[in-house]
Order: C-alpha cells, then sequence, then structure tokens
C-alpha cells in the first residue's frame, strides 16, 4: 500500500503482520482493532477511537509508533485549546528581538530610501523577512505534517476540546494541510496516521465522525486481557494470573459505578506480585481492593461478594467454572 | 458486486444509520482493498467505515448478518457453476414451456438447494425485491418471484395434467403442486428476509411519526414501549443539540486585564489579544406539574422526557400537585419510571385541584430553588375548581424567576371557559403553549434549552 519508499509505512502490509507488529511493541490487538488501523493506512482516514478509560486507546497509537520507529506527536485536548496551541504560532519574542538587535541595519537601510513611499517598500519587504517559517514555531498539528518519512499523530480525549476548534480539525483531517495566511498551505508530504481517542463526555459533531473511522474498543475477554497482563507484567505465574484475570472480570459484571479497565488489572497484577502472593486468596483480594476499584461505594458493593468471587476465580466453587474451563497462555 | 455494498448502505439508511455519501464511497473503497473472500474481515471493515457509534454498530451488524446471508448462499457456489446454470437458463428460454416446468420440479428435488437458492436470488433480482417497504407486501413480491422462476409455465402444464386422466396423471399433478407450493415457500421466505433488511427500518419509521404527532391522551397501552424508545430519541437528539457549546466567545469587546498580562512578556505590546468570554448558565428547570385526572397522561411524559435530559438539565427540580403539592424529585430517582408514577399519583393525585393550594405549599416549603437561572416549567389545564387562583404568589415565583412557561394540554379555544384561570396567569409567563403531542413537547423543551444557549 505504502505509495513511496521513504514512508515508514511499509510494515502495514496486511492484517496479520499488523497484530504481529504490534505484539513486538507490546501491544496484544484484536482483529477490529488491526482492520481499523490497516483500513486507516489504505483510505488514508483517521481512527476515531471511543471506548472507556484504561482500555488501551491511547496506548495502541504509543505501540504503532514504537513497533514502526516513528514519531508519536501528541496533542492533548482541553476546553480553550485554540489553533496557536494546536497548530503553530509566531516567535514574537524572536521577531522582537531580532528586530531590536537589527534596528540600527534597518535604519542604514532604510534611510537611503528618499521617500516616505520607497523606505515604506523597503519596510513591507522586511515584514516577509520576519513571517517566514525561520519563525514559525510548529505546534504538534504542523509539527506531524513536517513529518518526512510520516509520523502518528495522536489527538488524545478530542471530546474535552470545544466545539469551534472539532471544526477546525476538519480542514487538517480531510485534506492533511495547514494554511498559514503569511507563507502559504503547508501540505503533509507523507499523511500522518491520525488516532483521535475519546472518553464520550460529550458526542462529537457528525462531520468529524464522518470523516474518521470509528472503533470502540470495550473490556477485553478472559484470554486477551490473561496476554495483555502477561506482556506487562514480568514474572507472574500462570495460575495467579488466570485467576486474577477472571476475578476481575466477574467484578465488571457487577453493578457498579467504575469498572476495573485493563489498566487497573495491570496494576493489581503487579501490587500482588509484589506481595509474593502465588495466588489470589480472601485476605489478600480484600486488602488489595483499592488498587482495582477507585470508589469507595464500589469497594462497598464488592466486598461482601468477594468470599463468592474468589471461590469462582480459583475455581474450587462447585456451581462455578473450572480452572481448566479457559486455556493457558504458555 | 458494486451493487451488492449500495444496496447494503440502502439497507443501513432504512434503519436509521446515517451513511453520508464519501462513506459510502469509502465503503466502495475498502471493498476494493480487502475484496469480499473474508466474511468476518469484511464485516469489521465495513462496521469501522460505516457505523460511527456504538447503537449504529449494533444495527449494522445485525443487518450485516441478515443481508451477507441472503448472498452467501450464492457466493459459495464456485464462479463456473453459475456461469453453467446462467447457459442452461438461456436455453431453456428458447425451448419449450414444458421443460421449463420440468426444470422448476426439479429445483425442489432434494440434492438441488444450491440451485434453488441461485433462482431464487435471480427472481428476487427481477421482480425488484430491494424495494419492498411494508410487511403486507411480501406476499405480492413471493408472487412476483415465483413468476419470474417461470410460474405460468408450471400452471399450464398443471392445468394440462389436471384434464388428462389415469394415474400417471394425478401422479404428476401432484408432483407440480407440491413444486409450486415449494417454490412459493422459498420465494417467501426470501421476501421477508428482504422486508427485515430494507422495509423494517421504514415501517418503525412511519410508526414513530404516527406516534409522536398522536394526541397523548389518545395513547393505548401497546404504544408506551414505542413511546419510551421514541422519548429515548427525543431526549438523545435534544442533548446532542445542546450538550455542546457553552462558551461563546463575543469578537469585539476587548478583555482589556487578560490582554495586559498575557502580554506582560513583550513589553506590554499586544500580540495576543483576547476577547471577553460569557459563560453560559446551566438549564436550571422547576417543573410543577398538576397530577389531576386529565393532565395525568400529559406529566408522565414530560416528566419521562425531562428525566431523560438529566445529562444536559443538570439542576432539575420536579414537584406535583393536585390539591397538596409535595417535591417528587426523589421519588423519580429512586424508582422505575412507571412505578414512580404510580407512587406519584397515589400520593398526590387524590383531591380537587387547587391551584392557590399549591402556591402556597410552594411558597412555604421551596420558594428558595427558583433562583434568576430557573426556567419555571408549569404544566396544567389551569382549572381550580373555582378556587382563589393567588395571582400575587404566581406573580412572585415568576419574579423571581429567569423565565415563566406554561405548557398547557388543553387548546385555546378552551382557555377562559368555566373554571379555567388561564387567561389570569397568562401575562406573567413569556410564553404559553398548547401541548398535545409529544413534538409540542419536544419543542416546547427545545425553547427552553435553546434560552440559556
Amino acid at each position: 500500500m505504502a505509495k513511496d519508499a521513504m514512508t515508514g509505512y511499509e510494515p502495514l502490509t496486511s492484517i496479520e503482520a499488523i497484530t504481529a507488529g504490534l505484539g513486538t511493541a507490546g501491544y496484544i490487538s484484536t482483529a477490529q482493532i488491526s482492520t481499523a488501523v490497516y483500513l486507516a493506512h489504505g483510505l488514508r482516514k483517521p481512527i476515531l477511537i471511543e471506548g472507556p478509560a484504561g482500555v488501551g486507546k491511547t496506548d495502541l497509537a504509543a505501540s504503532l509508533g514504537r513497533w514502526l520507529d516513528l514519531p508519536i506527536i501528541r496533542l492533548q485536548c482541553y476546553e480553550g485549546l485554540d489553533e496557536g496551541k494546536a497548530l503553530y504560532e509566531w516567535k514574537y519574542g524572536k521577531q522582537l528581538l531580532y528586530t531590536q538587535i537589527l534596528k540600527e541595519k534597518l535604519n542604514e537601510l532604510i534611510g537611503e530610501a528618499d521617500n516616505l513611499s520607497k523606505s515604506l517598500g523597503k519596510l513591507a519587504d522586511f515584514e516577509d523577512l520576519f513571517f517566514s517559517p525561520q519563525f514559525l514555531e510548529a505546534r504538534p498539528l504542523l509539527h506531524a505534517m513536517q513529518q518526512d518519512s510520516g509520523s502518528i499523530l495522536l489527538i488524545d480525549e478530542i471530546d474535552k476540546s470545544d466545539e469551534a476548534f472539532e471544526a477546525f480539525l476538519l480542514e487538517v483531517l480531510s485534506d492533511y494541510q495547514v494554511s498559514v495566511p503569511e507563507i502559504g498551505t503547508i501540505r503533509a508530504k507523507v499523511p500522518p496516521i491520525v488516532i483521535l481517542t475519546s472518553n464520550n463526555v460529550r458526542e462529537l459533531g457528525d462531520a468529524l465522525k464522518r470523516r474518521c473511522l470509528h472503533l470502540h474498543i470495550g473490556f477485553p475477554d478472559h484470554v486477551r486481557e490473561q496476554r495483555i497482563v502477561r506482556a506487562r507484567v514480568d514474572g507472574i505465574s500462570d495460575t495467579l494470573l488466570n485467576q486474577l484475570v477472571r476475578f476481575v472480570q466477574s467484578v465488571r459484571e457487577a453493578d457498579i459505578k467504575k469498572r476495573p479497565s485493563i489498566a487497573e488489572t495491570v496494576d493489581w497484577a503487579r501490587t500482588l506480585l509484589l506481595l509474593h502472593s502465588g495466588s489470589l486468596d480472601e485476605q489478600f483480594v480484600r486488602d488489595t481492593l483499592n488498587v482495582l476499584l477507585k470508589h469507595e461505594s464500589d469497594i462497598a458493593a464488592i466486598s461482601p461478594q468477594i468470599p463468592k468471587m474468589v471461590r469462582e476465580a480459583i475455581g474450587t466453587d462447585p456451581g462455578g467454572r473450572t480452572a481448566s474451563g479457559y486455556p493457558d497462555i504458555g | 458486486m458494486e451493487r451488492q455494498i449500495s444496496n447494503f448502505i440502502r439497507a443501513l439508511r432504512s434503519a436509521d444509520v446515517k451513511v453520508s455519501t464519501g462513506e459510502a464511497l469509502d465503503a466502495a473503497r475498502t471493498v476494493a482493498m480487502i475484496g469480499y473472500g473474508d466474511r468476518a474481515l469484511l464485516k469489521d471493515s465495513l462496521a469501522c467505515v460505516l457505523a460511527k457509534s456504538e447503537a449504529e454498530k449494533d444495527m449494522h451488524d445485525k443487518l450485516f448478518e441478515l443481508y451477507f446471508t441472503a448472498g452467501s448462499k450464492r457466493s459459495k457456489q464456485s464462479q463456473s457453476e453459475e456461469a453453467e446454470e446462467g447457459s442452461e437458463d438461456a436455453e431453456s428460454g428458447g425451448q419449450d414451456a414444458a421443460d421449463a416446468a420440468e426444470q422448476m420440479i426439479s429445483l425442489t428435488q432434494p440434492g438441488n438447494e444450491q440451485a434453488l437458492a441461485t433462482a431464487v436470488e435471480r427472481a428476487a433480482e427481477a421482480a425488484g425485491l430491494n424495494d419492498i417497504r411494508f410487511s403486507t407486501q411480501t406476499a405480492y413480491y413471493a408472487q412476483q418471484m415465483v413468476r419470474a422462476m417461470g410460474g405460468e409455465a408450471l400452471q399450464a402444464r398443471l392445468l394440462e395434467a389436471l384434464q388428462r386422466s389415469g394415474a400417471g396423471a394425478d401422479a404428476d399433478a401432484q408432483r407440480m403442486i407440491d413444486a409450486r407450493r415449494a417454490l412459493t415457500l422459498a420465494a417467501r421466505e426470501r421476501a421477508e428476509r428482504a422486508f427485515e433488511v430494507f422495509g423494517a427500518g421504514e415501517t418503525e419509521k412511519f410508526r414513530d411519526d404516527v406516534a409522536a404527532t398522536k394526541r397523548l391522551t389518545a395513547l393505548e397501552a401497546h404504544d408506551m414501549a414505542r413511546m419510551k424508545l421514541l422519548i429515548a430519541k427525543i431526549a438523545r437528539r435534544l442533548a446532542v443539540k445542546h450538550s455542546r457549546r457553552r462558551k461563546k466567545t463575543s469578537r469585539g469587546i476587548l478583555d482589556v486585564r487578560r490582554t495586559m498580562r498575557a502580554n506582560a512578556g513583550y513589553d506590554g505590546v499586544p500580540f495576543n489579544v483576547i476577547w471577553r468570554q460569557k459563560k453560559k448558565d446551566r438549564p436550571k428547570i422547576v417543573a410543577i406539574c398538576d397530577v389531576s385526572g386529565s393532565v395525568a397522561a400529559y406529566v408522565r411524559f414530560l416528566l419521562l422526557l425531562l428525566y431523560s435530559l438529566k445529562e444536559v438539565i443538570p439542576d432539575l427540580h420536579a414537584y406535583a400537585f393536585s390539591y397538596r403539592l409535595g417535591d417528587v424529585s426523589d421519588i423519580l430517582e429512586q424508582n422505575e419510571f412507571d412505578g414512580a408514577m404510580k407512587k406519584i399519583l397515589r400520593e398526590f393525585g387524590l383531591g380537587s385541584t387547587s391551584y392557590g393550594q399549591a402556591w402556597s405549599d410552594f411558597k412555604t416549603d421551596h420558594e428558595t430553588v427558583i433562583d434568576r437561572r430557573t426556567t419555571l416549567l408549569v404544566l396544567g389545564d389551569g382549572r381550580s375548581n373555582y378556587g382563589d387562583p393567588r395571582l400575587d404568589l404566581f406573580s412572585g415565583f415568576a419574579g423571581r424567576a429567569k423565565q415563566t412557561i406554561w405548557l398547557n394540554p388543553e387548546g385555546p379555544g378552551l382557555w377562559g371557559t368555566g373554571d379555567s384561570v388561564i387567561p389570569r396567569y397568562a401575562p406573567y409567563c413569556k410564553q404559553m403553549s398548547h401541548v398535545a403531542t409529544l413534538k409540542d413537547l419536544e419543542r416546547a423543551l427545545d425553547e427552553i434549552l435553546t434560552s440559556y444557549s
């Protein structure tokens, strides 16, 4: 698919290659995720990723960058973010400083002109000098356009930005070009792979959604979560891994405010490993539940169910599924 | 092959998944990129390109299964086999009707399922089955399909066989009757599937339109489930429209202080000009609802709609009265909606309506919830059983609030007749609207929310 031998996107040849490649960067992909990446490259469209916090939306961009060895350019959105912070700015300070330093020189040059209109004309020439790429401070969007061998542009939490900014993004995302009035249009030689993430704080506009591929990443299933934890936490035993993932999965099914995401599972696995626990036990779970659940009311809601959940997770509960019911990842 | 995708997109559109032309083009490019070979891959890819929210994804997956099962039977067949079939068909066109009928019978024999499916697909194409809109059309389309498969020839042969006598002729006739029944059944099944793909969405939309413009009191029990979905849809629409844009930059008024501070680094030369911003208020609504018999049906929908809008109206208080007035916010928040309505009616629905009493109850216990950002929303018919309307109190509330809006289920022609005191309240209200349908309710709430932007 790569049109130019110079781009860094060559490895994106097939969906299998993407899954394997992301694997080498420590990201356990799914068919949907790899398909989205493949299409994003093939159709030259941004991916809009939605899903609960902590399921690896941002991490996909980071892993993609690591694997392809491309720069990851991140734009964190927040209310009040404007073009000046996202696209480019003039280096006012530098311009000011240069005018000061060159004052004498300027005086000389302008002084030579014998009438006012001539000196004005000369002055106009200098103005162009001061509004040249030299004085242009590239912000993330422009910076991503300037990468010669491609880049990963991560626009994080787009739902936190204003509607106006969203509208402004449309131009950048559909044509991969930005216009700077004083200089002209800057077009990306190699369009970046753009990844937008949203936590659904507000509904995004239709226009933006239409320009993007849409990918929803939900909570992982048992097998995938095991693989993720294994990739992230060194030296965890199979027994503990299997049990703790099963426990987390059952916690997710409970009626709680904030369901634990992968990030929390990984933290919890690290915690348990640090405490040298070889397998789940009720006391350990009770002591470390605050790593997994971040709301007081959630902890209170889960606490009475801990004995049952732990029993089920260990596999001794006659009614529950046995430990061998899930494939072990070797 | 392009047709297959464009028809699929039509099916999506009829099911309320918004697919723009640009997205349709993307879908075609996607298919060109990955092909039809891998079904799971095709599904993931099209979901990625065409469906832009979780709800749309679900709908897409459902339709994909329906739509591409119809096609997959065909694609399973090898290309050469299909070509063979085609030439056979062409030949049979030239041959006499007897052979065509014989061929139709052979289609229904066990072992020929593949050929039957192909013939049905072809007939569906010929009959224009994808234009199906209503379930009542399935019979018609099935008939058209049987005809396209050569039903007339079969019919002619059948008649002929029935006229002949003898055991052989009887068996022949029976064979043909069975064959025709099998073909009709296959065509019908295909037509029903097509209706589910292309028509179901349209019919739903039609029913939704009817429900939205129907008088709320005229609704019957079986409409209730639909109304709930419809209200959720309306709430979603209003929320999308009003949850965006909380700040307004009014270009033109310079914010001198912030500009000076921002440019201190440039020796006070104003490179960065900062304009004054006006923060917009979050909507705050105090709803006072008359829950006496005639109005209760409307209250139910108003409250359902208001509570579905929690996202955009974080500050919402609801009060109910007929004789006595009380706060029902807690009841509504803690109970499932139908249960909550029953509870409210049991607690506040008794006694003859008295607006005066309600205002004085509100004055003593709750008046302080109204501030200058509040919209006071009254739902009632203003029939106070000839009691004192207590205009003094009502004008006080109206004065405290940002705006007062009265929703009246009675038409303007009845205002002021009998014990209606609506005209006396009218001067204190910014607006006095007649709400009879869900559309009216939506419009009224839209206006209220717009007043906060």
